[in-house]
């Protein structure tokens, strides 16, 4: 069983979105030991013992992350399908990169396929969430 | 427009609220089809799919698939059939369309048959499992070739692929084009592609008996003129078809108005199966088999005077439809039909339209829904009679727009173009681009040899269909056989609930507009409240919610059409507050505002009540209220708008309610080395009229561009000359990712619609139809020629601009074998050569030894003899995780005892099919040991070449160097495993063959 499928029907982690089974378009992407992996390419029994993290766990129940909250006010989503892929994508990434400019944003943004958004917005809010980020810690 | 309306304090609308959506899809809240088990013992379907173009049905033997375990059913065409009628369209030709083939697959990926299984694994390990036989006919898959009179004929009955032709005529335009002092005409063809949402189709459907009646979950998005249709394809009162919609949709574009077809299979099928049945689409069945953007050749002709007046405009359009015209096309002919003129005021018009099938999957809604194969025959024709004329394009469309003091105007073709100032937008966008200053840089650009273009695009936008401009495919005469249609219904209810909380409920089926924000700001404002508190459902339900026909999200209707029921349902609860409120205060209605929480008498901020507790009292105390009030409070709204009236019998017709306006400008600069365009500027001014949410409008606007690049750029559908597909695939079908898509500038003109309240214009699909037409005019500019076709990918921007033709002639197969150049076939030959430790005789032996082949074959699991030198074999292969079960058919012929032989095979199996022949040949080497040498050429179709194609070459050369290196190990005896032969191991595997 793929580890998208385990994921999403076993485990009832709906965030976990399936957009194209072949490792394109990221929506499926999850943080495995902290590092964004697509659950789409490897099967459940590969992730034995792993610590998983999904859109669901990004933020404790009923807040938002300074990504999240980001999103939201640049307008990063719109159908939603393909978001919680990329904060998962994003939170690995900034934990690397905690100073991004926006060609590197845009590159990371690459793993991913979002036909609603145009990906404008999405490089404004996790530039934002960069800064917000670094002024926080 | 109800008195109250004018009370709307605009306090939320027109700002840019936050979406109420957002938190449930940040934080993996929110519910998609898939997500949802609506009901218990739910099964899963997989469909097996035609890996032919064009096949007649022999034999399908469903016994093997039924056999393993979890298997429910196993359903073929032929076995719905009792169930389902095919789907009707305006088309009258007899060519019935039903969502699974019944004797004729006619396109790769047709639904053969589907499993119903325990697992969605199980029921797709049992496709395979599926043994087909097909009569392959000759396939047409280009446009050119289906109109040639000895073209193959797809569907029988109608006798040709040309299912219809009807011809227009608006004002004079023979006259026009007679007295024009110059003509200038242009032929383009352009591909298909499609918007491809993120999330896939998905359908629950489940049969239920006393009465009999099916419910269907699926993230269908209407228009809900389909449902009766579907409802007699099922043959069921329309009652007794009930659709849901998940809560969450994860895009569509117009595409996912597809899943109809799906939506009466799987029904007819949970019928069939006896229980209720969850299906979702996976990505390659997506690509080759849901829905796209019509095809289309064309000329478009246009009359100037020499002062750059357009008096007239001819086109000829050839639209694809697929295989199949599929319910509501051929609307995507026709959407932009009324408005043939543009955004100009030419008044001589001439249409000629020409219907045609070819193998290829039926086409449908896809985002700008005609727009943009319309503006690229328009736009193109601007720009090239500019450059003819010798007048700046802009300057050319400032002199022929419909003048700002025309509105609302009606066009030659019908269309009621609502407001607009087409002169102020094109000022805006050639401020914000810096027209002037790109025009320099071009100039200077071009003095030192570099190419750099500018193009214009500019077009209106219907927005909130008439239902009625389909039937323009029909004549007045047939028209008036059949039952009058028009118009646009939209609904909407609004309740307060005996604690007084407010809720809306929608039939506009957003999948991901913001519609539920927007209709929250548009009551938050009515009723005095914070969008926060109003609840906003958008969920349909055929069985609980205020539909009609023209529900659903399509043709931009929701700004142009919904928000006026919003709006006016607001209002009649408003009102009834007012009347509770007043009679609670001594008041009159009239006297009483609703205002932050409160029902309040105005100018007195100490005489008021709350909100909830003027609204509980229709609840708590119906019986002590004045007669005035009637008890409850739940209001519907249905509006429909007046513009919208049938065709008249001289076929024009108010095609929408409303008519924004977009222009686009782009700048390129084309490295002539690569062929890769660099966007050097890209702006767009919109005219929406009032924005009701200008962060929506804006996030609009990024996306209808960026799905207008990416047909500009990447985005092609392909099929090569046998019909196979090409682009399963979202390695193959290039969508456009962040690193693509540029910054690009947006500016805003807003002259308010009269059509509804709010003064909103319909908006969405918006640069989609502009930009490919603004990027293309660029190219030809930059390149100095006009013969530019799509997608402009590297290859063949490197063509037009080194000078080659690159015009989109039929593709070459791939699975032919061609001459040396055609990159495609090549991929699939090949020839290697091993040596083999023993003599001729054993290697001769071994090679016509079946238990030998068989060990030797990868993946062959059974092998067995037919007769001489014929086999059967089952062979199981995987590319990655594309994993098949194919039966194999190989035939040794040419046999030279001792020296040559040729091996011809086939196979068919889930994945697709393929063929080929391969020379082996023996020479003698000194040690007892043996040169093979073997050369190869191969086809392959379906799946494989769908999903594969980058990776056939390859891995063709892997199994079949594979083969002989499995031979070669099984005649080397373990002692002779020396030095030599690890070296010549070692060799192999670091040069990865010869072939």
């Amino acid at each position: 069983m793929l580890l998208c499928d385990f994921l999403r029907h076993e485990l009832h982690a709906f965030a976990v979105h399936v957009g194209c089974e072949h490792g394109v378009c990221g929506a499926c992407t999850i943080l495995i030991e902290g590092r964004a992996v697509r659950s789409c390419t490897q099967y459940a029994a590969q992730a034995d013992g792993a610590d998983i993290v999904t859109a669901e766990g990004l933020a404790p129940p009923g807040t938002l992350n300074e990504v999240q909250r980001a999103f939201m006010k640049h307008h990063a989503l719109q159908c939603g399908f393909c978001t919680p892929g990329i904060l998962c994508s994003v939170a690995h990434f900034l934990r690397q990169t905690p100073e991004p400019d926006e060609r590197r944003v845009r590159e990371m943004l690459s793993g991913h396929i979002c036909r609603c958004t145009g990906y404008t917005s999405i490089v404004t809010a996790i530039l934002e969430a960069a800064a917000m980020m670094r002024k926080g810690s | 427009m109800p008195d109250g309306i004018e009370t709307i304090s605009k306090r939320w609308i027109g700002a840019a609220v936050g979406r109420k959506e957002d938190e449930a899809l940040l934080t993996g809240q929110a519910r998609f089809i898939d997500d949802l088990y609506p009901i218990p013992g739910l099964c899963f379907a997989a469909i097996l799919r035609s890996p032919h173009a064009h096949v007649r049905i022999r034999r399908i033997d469903v016994e093997r698939a039924h056999q393993l375990p979890g298997v429910r059913q196993v359903i073929t065409g032929k076995d719905v059939l009792e169930l389902i009628g095919p789907l009707p369209s305006v088309v009258k030709a007899p060519l019935p369309y039903y969502p699974i083939a019944i004797d004729k697959a006619r396109y790769v990926g047709e639904p053969i048959a589907v499993v119903v299984a325990d697992t969605r694994y199980n029921a797709e390990d049992a496709c395979e499992l599926i043994d087909t036989e097909y009569e392959v006919l000759p396939p047409v898959t280009d446009l050119r070739s289906a109109t040639e009179r000895d073209a193959p004929v797809i569907h029988e009955a109608v006798g040709s692929n040309v299912i219809s032709r009807r011809s227009f005529s608006y004002g004079n335009p023979e006259g026009a084009f007679a007295a024009a002092d110059r003509v200038f005409e242009f032929s383009y063809s352009l591909p298909r592609y499609a918007s491809t949402p993120i999330e896939t189709f998905g359908v629950i459907a489940q049969f239920e008996r006393a009465p009999d009646r099916y419910t269907v979950w699926s993230n269908f998005q209407g228009p809900f003129v389909v449902q009766p249709l579907m409802a007699n394809a099922l043959r069921v009162p329309g009652h007794r078809l009930r659709l849901i919609t998940p809560p969450s949709s994860g895009g569509s574009f117009g595409i996912k108005q597809a899943v109809l077809s799906y939506i009466v299979l799987l029904a007819a099928v949970s019928r069939k199966a006896g229980v209720p049945i969850k299906w979702i689409e996976d990505r390659a069945e997506h690509l080759t088999a849901a829905s796209a953007s019509s095809d289309r050749l064309g000329t478009v002709a246009a009359a100037f005077t020499k002062d750059g007046e357009l008096t007239g405009l001819r086109f000829r359009n050839t639209a694809n439809m697929g295989a199949y015209v599929r319910p509501p096309e051929p609307a995507s002919l026709y959407r932009m039909h009324a408005a043939s003129n543009g955004c100009y005021r030419v008044k001589n018009i001439s249409i000629d339209n020409e219907l045609v099938v070819t193998n290829s999957t039926p086409v449908g809604l896809n985002r700008g829904y005609g727009g943009p194969q319309f503006y690229f025959a328009l736009e193109r024709i601007m720009e090239i009679a500019a450059r003819g004329l010798d007048i700046d394009p802009a300057e050319l469309r400032r002199r022929n727009f419909v003048p700002t003091g025309a509105f609302p105007y009606k066009a030659p073709a019908g269309a009621v173009f609502d407001a607009g100032d087409y002169e102020a937008a094109l000022s805006e966008l050639l401020r914000i681009a810096g027209y002037e200053e790109l025009k320099e840089r071009r100039a200077a650009a071009r003095r030192a040899g570099r190419a750099f273009g500018i193009g214009l695009a500019a077009g209106v936008e219907p927005s909130g269909s008439n239902m009625a401009y389909v039937s323009l495919e029909q004549t007045p005469q047939e028209r008036r056989r059949a039952d009058r249609k028009s118009g646009a219904n939209a609904s909407a209810v609004v309740a307060v609930d005996p604690s007084g909380q407010v809720t809306v409920r929608l039939c506009s089926c957003p999948n991901g507009q913001g519609h539920a924000t927007v209709a929250a700001q548009i009551v938050a404002d009515t009723l005095g409240l914070h969008p926060d508190d109003i609840h906003v459902v958008t969920e349909m339900d055929t069985l609980t919610s205020p539909w009609s026909i023209a529900s659903g999200n399509y043709s931009n209707r929701f700004a142009a059409i919904v928000v006026e029921a919003v709006a006016k349902c607001a209002e009649q609860v408003a009102q009834k507050i007012r009347l509770l409120a007043a009679a609670a205060l001594d008041a009159t209605a009239d006297e009483i505002e609703l205002h932050e929480g409160y029902a309040r008498v105005r100018g007195q901020s100490n005489r008021g009540l709350p909100f909830r507790k003027a609204a509980s009292r229709a609840h708590w105390d119906p019986a002590g209220l004045p007669d005035a009030i009637g008890p409850g409070l739940h209001e519907c709204a249905i509006i429909s708008p007046p513009v919208l009236d049938p065709p008249d019998d001289e076929d024009r017709i108010a095609s929408a309610v409303t008519f924004g306006f977009v222009i686009d400008l782009a700048a390129v600069e084309i490295d002539r080395n690569t062929g890769a365009i660099r966007i050097d500027k890209y702006a767009s001014v919109h005219d929406v009229g009032t924005q009701l949410n200008p962060k929506i409008v804006e996030g609009q606007v990024h996306g209808g561009f960026a799905h207008g690049l990416g047909a500009a750029l990447f985005e092609e559908l392909a099929y090569d000359d046998q019909g196979n597909f090409l682009t399963g695939t979202f390695a193959d079908y290039l969508c456009p990712t962040a690193v693509e898509v540029p910054q690009i500038e947006i500016g805003h003109v807003e002259t308010p619609s009269p059509a509804n309240a709010l003064g909103a214009k319909g908006m969405g699909d918006g640069s989609s139809m502009l930009t490919p037409a603004a990027i293309t005019n660029a190219v030809a500019d930059a390149l100095g020629r006009d013969d530019i076709s799509l997608p402009l990918n590297l290859q063949r921007v490197w063509a037009f601009a080194n000078g080659h033709d690159a015009t989109t002639k039929s593709r070459p197969a791939i699975s032919s074998i061609r001459p040396a150049g055609r990159a495609v076939g090549e991929m699939l030959t090949g020839s290697g050569k091993i040596t083999l430790f023993a003599p001729v005789q054993e290697v001769w032996r071994r090679l016509l030894d079946p238990s030998e082949l068989a060990a030797s074959i990868p993946g062959c699991s059974s092998l067995t003899q037919d007769e001489i030198d014929r086999y059967s074999a089952r062979v199981t292969i995987g590319i990655g995780a594309i994993r098949g079960t194919y039966h194999a058919q190989i035939e040794l012929r040419d046999k030279n005892e001792g020296s040559s032989l040729r091996l011809l095979g086939k196979a068919i199996g889930p994945l697709g099919f393929g063929s080929g022949s391969g020379l082996v040949t023996l020479q003698p080497e000194t040690g007892d040991r043996t040169r093979l040498e073997y050369s190869y050429e191969a086809e392959v179709g379906g799946k494989l070449a769908a999903v594969g194609q980058r990776m056939l070459g390859s891995v063709m050369r892997y199994l079949i160097g594979q083969f002989f290196r499995s031979l070669e190990r099984r005649m080397r005896p373990a002692a002779r495993l020396d030095w030599r032969s690890w070296w010549l191991r070692f060799r192999r595997h670091g040069s990865g063959g010869e072939a």
